[in-house]
C-alpha cells in the first residue's frame, strides 16, 4: 500500500509542522508513505470564489503527481473534500476521469477507516475542544452532522480517545461554521469575523485549552481572531496531538 | 471587495447586541427543530420520501395539475391559471370587481408577496388586510417580511408595543405579548366580520382530491374564510402533491422543520365552496416552469417554504433578512433570486460560507449550498463576478500552475511577517478586519522535504 502525502498550499507555507506530524504519524504506523515533490494547490480557493475553470490545471497536476499511489492522504479535510467532490466534475469537462477522487482520504478518516488504528503512543495531558469543520462533517462524514437524525459518531473523537491524558470537549453548537469559507472571509469580512468570534467563544466556554480539528484553514481563521482579541485558547491540528512524542 | 449583501451585513453586525439577539433567537428555533426531528426515528426516511415525491410531482405537472383542476372543478371550485404575476393580480382584481368588493382579508402568502399583489391592489383603491399577526404588524409598520415563516422576527416586542399605542391606542408602555395579541384580536374581529372577500395561499394542493391545504398557527386563515362569500386561494404550481398519502409526508415535515412543532395548530383542507359562496383557485407559474428547464437548480422546486434553511444559516442569523436584495432571504432566497433574475440578484451569492448546513437541514433535500456554489461559477459570464476576486483567483492560478514560482514565493513569504503593522493592517486588507495575519513558516514543507529534513 503506497501512500502519497497530500500537502495543501497553505499547510506547505504556513503550517509545515502539520505536514511533518502527518508524515511521522503515518510512518510510525509502519506505512509506506511518500511525498510527491512540488505540490501546490488543489484549486478550491478559486473554485469557491466562482472560478472553477481556473482550477483545471491544478486538478490535472494532482492527477499526475499521485498517479502511482494507492492512496492520497492529506491533513486538511476541506481540501480533500474538494478533490473528492469537485475534481471529478472539473476534469470531466476535459474528458478526464478523476482517479484521485476514489483514493483520497483526510488523514483522520484514513487512520480511522482504512488503517483502523486501535492504539497510539501519543500523550497530550490537556483539555481540547473538537472543531467539527463543515466540509469534514458534511462532505467527508468525519462526524454525524447535527442536522441529521442519525446516531452520534465522531472519528476525531475516536482517534483523540487513544491519546493518553487528554480531555475531550465539543462546543454547544457542535458543527456551526467558524466563518472561514475561503474568499468568503474577505468578501464578507464582518460576517466572517463575527462568526469566528462566536465560534471561538463557544470553544472557550467548554473550558478547553486548545481548539483542535482536521482543518488548518478553520484553525488559521480562528487563530487570527484569537490573536487579535487576545483570547485564552490556542489552536492545534489534530495530527499534532496524535503524533505527539514522535 | 464588497457586495450589497456584505455592506448591509456589516451595518447589521455593527449593532452587535441586536445581531447576537437575532442569532440566538433563530438558533433557538433550529434547536427546537432538532429536538422535534429526533422524536421521529423515521425522520431521514421522510426527508428522502419528500425529495422523491417532489421530484416526481414536479416532473409530472402536466398530468397532476390537470387532475387537480378536474377534481377541483367537480368539487365546485373555479380554477384559474396565471402564467405570471401580472395575470395573477389581474385575476384577483377581476374577482373583486365581479363581486363589487372593496376589502380583502388575507392570510400569509409568500406568493402574493412575490406577485406584488398588495401594492397592485392598494393602487387600485382596494383595502387589503393581512390577518397573520406578524404580517399585520409589518403592514402597520410599512415593512417587508424579513423571514418567510416568522416575518416580523427581527422586531422586538417593545417596538411593536409602541407602534400599537399609535394604531390601536393600547396602554402606553405595555408590551406584554398576550396583551398586545388580545388587542389585535379585538381589532381583527371587526375586520373578519366585515371583509368582502377572503384570500389564502396554499401549502399544498392535492391532485387526487382537488383540495388545497393551508397550515397556520393562529387560525386566521380559517377565521378569514368563514364569513365572506368569496374565497380565493392561490398557489405556485410546485405546491401540487399527487394524493393524501403524499400530503401526509409533508404535513409531518413542515411544522417540525419550520418551527419545531409536531404540527401546525390548524391544518385546514379546503375542498368545496360553502353553500351560496364561491371558491376560486389560482394556479400560478410565474417562472416556475423555467426552473424545470435548469437541471442544476431543479430541486429549488422541492422547497415547502418551512424557512429552516434561514434559521440554520450562520450568515442569515447574523445579518438579518433585510441584508439580502431578494424578498426571500437566506439560502433558498439566494437561489430563488438568481432564478428570478441572476444579474439583478447576484449580490446575495456572497452570503454563504458553503458550510452546507442548509442542505442538511432541508426537509425536502434541496441542495441549497451546492446550488450557490454553481451560481458562483456563472457570475463571471453574467458580468457580475467581483473584479478583485477574479484578479486574486488569476494570480493564484498563475502561481499554483507553476511550482517553481510557488516555491520561490514561499522562500520570500516570511519577509511579509516582518512588515510594519501599518502596511499590513490597512483599509485594503479585508482579512485584517478583526483577524491577525497567519505567519509564514521560515521553511516550507516542500523545502524541508527536499533537504531531507523530514524523517
Amino acid at each position: 500500500m503506497k501512500i502519497g502525502l497530500f500537502i495543501p498550499c497553505y499547510i506547505n507555507a504556513v503550517y509545515p509542522e502539520v505536514g511533518v506530524a502527518s508524515y511521522k504519524l503515518l510512518k510510525s504506523l509502519g506505512l509506506d508513505v511518500d511525498y510527491p515533490l512540488d505540490q501546490t494547490c488543489c484549486g478550491q480557493p478559486m473554485a469557491n470564489a466562482g472560478f472553477e475553470k481556473k482550477s483545471l490545471e491544478m486538478a490535472l497536476r494532482m492527477e499526475r503527481l499521485f498517479k502511482e499511489y494507492d492512496y492520497v492522504v492529506g491533513p486538511s479535510a476541506s481540501c480533500v473534500a474538494f478533490v473528492k467532490e469537485n475534481h471529478p466534475g472539473i476534469l470531466e469537462k476535459k474528458g478526464h476521469v478523476c482517479m484521485n477522487s476514489k483514493k483520497i482520504y483526510d488523514i483522520c478518516e484514513f487512520l480511522h477507516d482504512v488503517v483502523k488504528v486501535k492504539e497510539l503512543k501519543a500523550e497530550f495531558p490537556h483539555k481540547v475542544s473538537i472543531h467539527n469543520s463543515c466540509h469534514g462533517v458534511r462532505e467527508l462524514h468525519l462526524s454525524s452532522p447535527s442536522e441529521q437524525n442519525i446516531p452520534y459518531y465522531s472519528k476525531l473523537r475516536d482517534l483523540l480517545s487513544l491519546v493518553k491524558g487528554i480531555e475531550i470537549f465539543e462546543p454547544k453548537r457542535m458543527d456551526e461554521c467558524c466563518g472561514f469559507g475561503g474568499m468568503f472571509a474577505i468578501e464578507e469580512p464582518e460576517v466572517s469575523v463575527c462568526m469566528g468570534q462566536d465560534k471561538v467563544k463557544d470553544h472557550i466556554s467548554t473550558g478547553a485549552e486548545y481548539i483542535t480539528g482536521a482543518d488548518s484553514s478553520c484553525l488559521m481563521h480562528m487563530g487570527g481572531v484569537i490573536k487579535r482579541d487576545g483570547l485564552p485558547i490556542k489552536t492545534i491540528h489534530i495530527v499534532e496531538i496524535l503524533a505527539s512524542g514522535l | 471587495m464588497s457586495t450589497k449583501h456584505s455592506k448591509a451585513a456589516a451595518s447589521f453586525i455593527a449593532n452587535r447586541q441586536q445581531e447576537a439577539w437575532h442569532d440566538e433567537t433563530l438558533w433557538m428555533v433550529r434547536a427546537k427543530r432538532d429536538k422535534m426531528s429526533r422524536s421521529l426515528p423515521e425522520w431521514e426516511r421522510l426527508r428522502d420520501l419528500a425529495r422523491d415525491i417532489k421530484l416526481y410531482s414536479n416532473s409530472h405537472l402536466d398530468t397532476l395539475l390537470e387532475e387537480f383542476e378536474r377534481n377541483a372543478t367537480a368539487n365546485g371550485a373555479i380554477v384559474h391559471w396565471a402564467k405570471d404575476a401580472a395575470e395573477h393580480n389581474a385575476i384577483v382584481e377581476e374577482i373583486l370587481k365581479q363581486h363589487g368588493a372593496h376589502t380583502l382579508i388575507k392570510s400569509k402568502s409568500m406568493l402574493t408577496e412575490e406577485c406584488g399583489m398588495n401594492e397592485y391592489l392598494f393602487e387600485k383603491g382596494y383595502d387589503i388586510i393581512e390577518s397573520d399577526l406578524g404580517e399585520r404588524i409589518l403592514q402597520w409598520m410599512n415593512l417587508k417580511p424579513s423571514h418567510i415563516v416568522m416575518p416580523a422576527i427581527h422586531i422586538k416586542r417593545q417596538e411593536v408595543g409602541k407602534m400599537m399605542e399609535r394604531v390601536l391606542g393600547t396602554e402606553p408602555g405595555n408590551s406584554d405579548p398576550t396583551y398586545l395579541t388580545h388587542s389585535v384580536r379585538k381589532d381583527m374581529r371587526r375586520k373578519f366580520l366585515s371583509a368582502d372577500v377572503a384570500m389564502t395561499g396554499a401549502n399544498f394542493a392535492v391532485a387526487s382530491t382537488g383540495e388545497i391545504v393551508v397550515c397556520t398557527n393562529e387560525g386566521n386563515a380559517d377565521m378569514g374564510t368563514s364569513f365572506p362569500k368569496v374565497h380565493i386561494a392561490t398557489f405556485g404550481l410546485e405546491k401540487i402533491v399527487p394524493n393524501r398519502a403524499a400530503l401526509g409526508v409533508f404535513t409531518r415535515l413542515l411544522a417540525r422543520s419550520g418551527t419545531g412543532q409536531p404540527i401546525t395548530s390548524y391544518t385546514s383542507h379546503y375542498r368545496k365552496p360553502k353553500e351560496g359562496s364561491e371558491f376560486h383557485i389560482i394556479i400560478v407559474d410565474n417562472g416556475r416552469t423555467d426552473i424545470l428547464a435548469q437541471p442544476d437548480h431543479i430541486r429549488t422546486l422541492n422547497c415547502i417554504r418551512c424557512g429552516q434553511c434561514m434559521n440554520t444559516c450562520p450568515v442569515y442569523r447574523r445579518t438579518g433578512g433585510y441584508s439580502y436584495t431578494y424578498f426571500i432571504p437566506g439560502p433558498i432566497g439566494i437561489n430563488l433570486g438568481m432564478l428570478r433574475n441572476p444579474k439583478e440578484y447576484a449580490d446575495n451569492v456572497s452570503a454563504c460560507s458553503l458550510c452546507l448546513s442548509c442542505s442538511n437541514v432541508c426537509p425536502a433535500k434541496v441542495d441549497l449550498g451546492e446550488q450557490i456554489y454553481r451560481w458562483r461559477q456563472k457570475l463571471d459570464e453574467l458580468g457580475r463576478a467581483s473584479g478583485e476576486k477574479k484578479l486574486m483567483s488569476a494570480g493564484m492560478k498563475f502561481l499554483m500552475d507553476r511550482p517553481a514560482w510557488f516555491n520561490t514565493a514561499l522562500k520570500f513569504a516570511p519577509l511579509a511577517n516582518q512588515m510594519p503593522r501599518c502596511l499590513v493592517y490597512n483599509g485594503l486588507n479585508d482579512w485584517g478586519k478583526g483577524r491577525e495575519m497567519p505567519t509564514f513558516a521560515k521553511e516550507s514543507f516542500n523545502e524541508m522535504w527536499k533537504k531531507n529534513k523530514i524523517k
